[in-house]
């Protein structure tokens, strides 16, 4: 059984079918990068395994529960998939370390010592063991990042999700997130993460997907998709984006 | 007491036109001074904002109805008797003045700063940078707000009625007083307002999508 | 100009306008509660997924917002005993009061849930909080703050608003204005005196409820 387990999905807004048929199987310790220009449906696919987006045919299992069902507890899968967004998304009325504690204590009922424990530790993970106290609009949208990260690992999730994550950041702030992306895939994080940082994918994936209008259009493993792509698409892609 | 008629329903509702010229002539006022008030605002001279400040706040900090009162009697502490009307329209452009410069003042500060000092770098004096780049973008931001006042003011000149002002509210308690319906009388009234004020309302966010759209 | 100034014949009756200044705040203060509640329930009712209610909400909120509260005043007040509801000046005015300000909180609370990003909401779901739990813990306190300051300035008004009940005899500050003008027929001296006590109210409440917003919602 791998851990996550798309098979045959279709989601549309409206009119507008952004996902059409999608598979795709994730193994347990894999990182795979997805690629693919906006509106290919990538962001999409990965806010369906957390359960954010429904879907309207196919199944997503992750861990064995399968996420689109209505007997599912999205609120128990949710604590073992983490996910970081664009936009940071911290919470601006709350320090980061409340804002990692809050899942912590409220959702696992973890008595608050212990939660702050935990905060430190994963904020000393991501380098910003001095920013406990820090609000949201005191921080770098670099730094912002790294705790919205520490926010997810501090739940202790199987697998995390990556939506983008350094597309809202000034270039010199890139380094110092994908620096802690790398430090999590050397632990053995399993990742899934939606980027157009073309380096970081080949060297640190181990698998790329390359999605096209809503399916997947080519995927292997990372260097060989990137040094020898075989569709006209996935060509024009990459001759768009700088490497 | 005698019976409600259609002629009395009539009157009635005629008496709006007293209600649309308070506020058509209050808010022409109240626009003049407004602008002063704006512009004593918005430019980089502390006593002219601190006049500004000091109206708005006696103004927006002051019940309506005293403001009125303090108008219609004041004129006889001089020693001249003055009309209802002339009352009633000078309390109200004051009112109106506080207002609409404040609600422009939001408009002019919602143009980006960039904006000062790039027509600034072009040699412009304050006056022609408010009046050249700033204002003819402030303009558009201010319509929905300002239709938004509108319908405050017409709701208010309601109050002129206390001073025996014939609008709708006085005409409506004339008739209630004579007929003594005040159910079928007021409701009336109300509906009348209703009518004058939804459609400013409809007018003024139909504006603010439109404007939000072409932006 | 001949005319004498004659303040000292208002000020004289200072007892009366202090008692008029606080029926005015007892009037304020429990419309301001009711019209609250009404306002919880008006957004609550305008930003749910039950049409019919979405649409009770709407209609309620423009008819008030769209009439003078004088005329609304009427209405309860001479217009209601005739359908057999009999209230006092007191009575109509709180209710009056409270179904106006309901109307624009309704709006105020529901404009401020709106404002709220929804990536706020998917990120405490996406830590496995629950509804509930996103409510209060994420939205909660970003919508109080942001919907404060209109809140503040819609009470300042109600209280300025307050002077006009004074039109049906409800015995607050304006209409012992008016009783103490018709002992004095000092009309001018009346009013100024009047206007400036709720202007000094309005000042105070003002900074009040800008200490409590700096308190309250300013991290130091």
């Amino acid at each position: 059984m791998s851990l996550v387990e798309i098979e045959n999905v279709h989601k549309s807004y409206g009119d507008i079918e952004v996902l059409r048929g999608v598979s795709l199987r994730i193994e347990e310790g894999e990182i795979v990068a997805i690629i693919g220009r906006s509106g290919s449906g990538k962001s999409t696919l990965l806010r369906c395994i957390n359960g954010l987006e429904p879907i309207q045919s196919g199944t997503i299992r992750f861990d064995g529960q399968q996420v689109n069902s209505a007997d599912t507890d999205l609120r128990k899968l949710r604590q073992k998939v983490g996910i970081v967004f664009q936009s940071f998304n911290l919470f601006p009325h709350l320090n980061a370390e409340r804002n990692i504690t809050l899942g912590l204590t409220v959702v696992k009922k973890m008595p608050p010592d212990e939660a702050r424990t935990i905060a430190r530790k994963v904020m000393t993970q991501v380098g910003l063991e001095d920013k406990l106290d820090a609000y949201p609009d005191m921080l770098s949208g670099g730094q912002q990042q790294r705790v919205a990260i520490a926010r997810s690992l501090a739940m202790s999730p199987k697998l995390m999700l990556f939506d983008e994550i350094t597309s809202a950041l000034d270039p010199e702030l890139i380094g110092e997130v994908l620096t802690v992306l790398a430090g999590l895939a050397e632990a053995g994080m399993t990742m899934m993460l939606v980027t157009h940082e073309m380096g970081f994918a080949r060297n640190v994936a181990h698998r790329l997907v390359f999605m096209h209008e809503g399916e997947i259009w080519e995927s292997g493993a990372a260097r060989a998709v990137l040094d020898d792509p075989q569709t006209p698409e996935l060509k024009s892609f990459l001759g768009s984006v700088l490497i | 007491m005698r019976e409600l008629t259609t002629s009395d329903m009539f009157w009635l509702l005629f008496a709006a036109r007293w209600t649309i010229a308070l506020t058509v002539v209050s808010i022409l006022g109240g626009s003049l001074l407004g602008a002063i008030i704006m512009v004593l605002r918005v430019i980089p001279f502390p006593p002219a904002k601190a006049v500004a400040i000091l109206y708005i706040n006696l103004i927006q900090g002051t019940p309506a109805l005293g403001q009125l009162f303090i108008v219609f009697f004041g004129f006889g502490v001089f020693g001249y008797d003055v009309s209802p009307w002339f009352a009633a329209t000078l309390a109200f452009s004051l009112y109106s003045a506080a207002f609409l410069g404040e609600i422009w003042r939001g408009g002019v500060h919602a143009v980006p700063h960039a904006q000062w000092e790039a027509s600034a770098s072009l040699g412009l004096s304050t006056l022609q940078q408010l009046r050249y780049v700033i204002i003819p973008q402030a303009f558009r931001l201010s319509i929905p707000p300002t239709i938004g006042f509108w319908v405050h003011l017409v709701k208010n000149t309601s109050l002129a009625s206390v001073i025996g002002f014939i609008e709708l509210t006085r005409a409506g308690q004339i008739i209630n007083a004579a007929t003594f319906r005040p159910m079928t009388v007021y409701l009336t009234v109300a509906a009348a307002y209703f009518v004058i004020c939804f459609v400013l309302t409809q007018l003024s966010a139909r504006l603010e999508g439109s404007l939000r759209v072409a932006r | 100009m001949d005319y004498t100034f004659r303040f000292r014949d208002v000020l004289r009756e200072q007892d009366l306008l202090l008692e008029g200044a606080l029926v005015t705040l007892q009037l304020s203060g429990v419309s301001i509660v009711f019209g609250l509640l009404i306002g919880v329930l008006g957004a609550a009712m305008k930003t749910g997924h039950y049409a019919p209610l979405r649409r009770i909400a709407g209609v309620y909120v423009e008819i008030i917002r769209n009439t003078p509260l004088l005329v609304q005043l009427f209405v309860v007040f001479f217009g209601l005993p005739s359908i057999g509801i009999k209230l006092g000046p007191m009575q109509a005015a709180m209710i009056t009061l409270s179904i106006n300000l309901g109307a624009y909180t309704t709006e105020i609370i529901r404009a401020g849930v709106e404002a709220i990003p929804r990536s706020q909401i998917e990120a405490g779901m996406s830590l496995g909080l629950s509804g509930g739990e996103v409510f209060r813990y994420v939205i909660l306190f970003p919508a109080l703050k942001k919907i404060y300051p209109a809140l503040a300035s819609q009470f300042i008004l109600l209280l300025i608003a307050t002077s006009i009940v004074s039109q049906i005899a409800a015995e607050e500050l304006f209409h012992i204005g008016a009783y103490i003008d018709s002992r004095t027929f000092r009309s001018f001296e009346v009013y100024t005196v009047i206007t400036a006590m709720y202007l000094v109210m309005a000042l105070f409440f003002r900074g009040a409820f800008a200490a409590i917003y700096h308190f309250v919602f300013v991290r130091r």
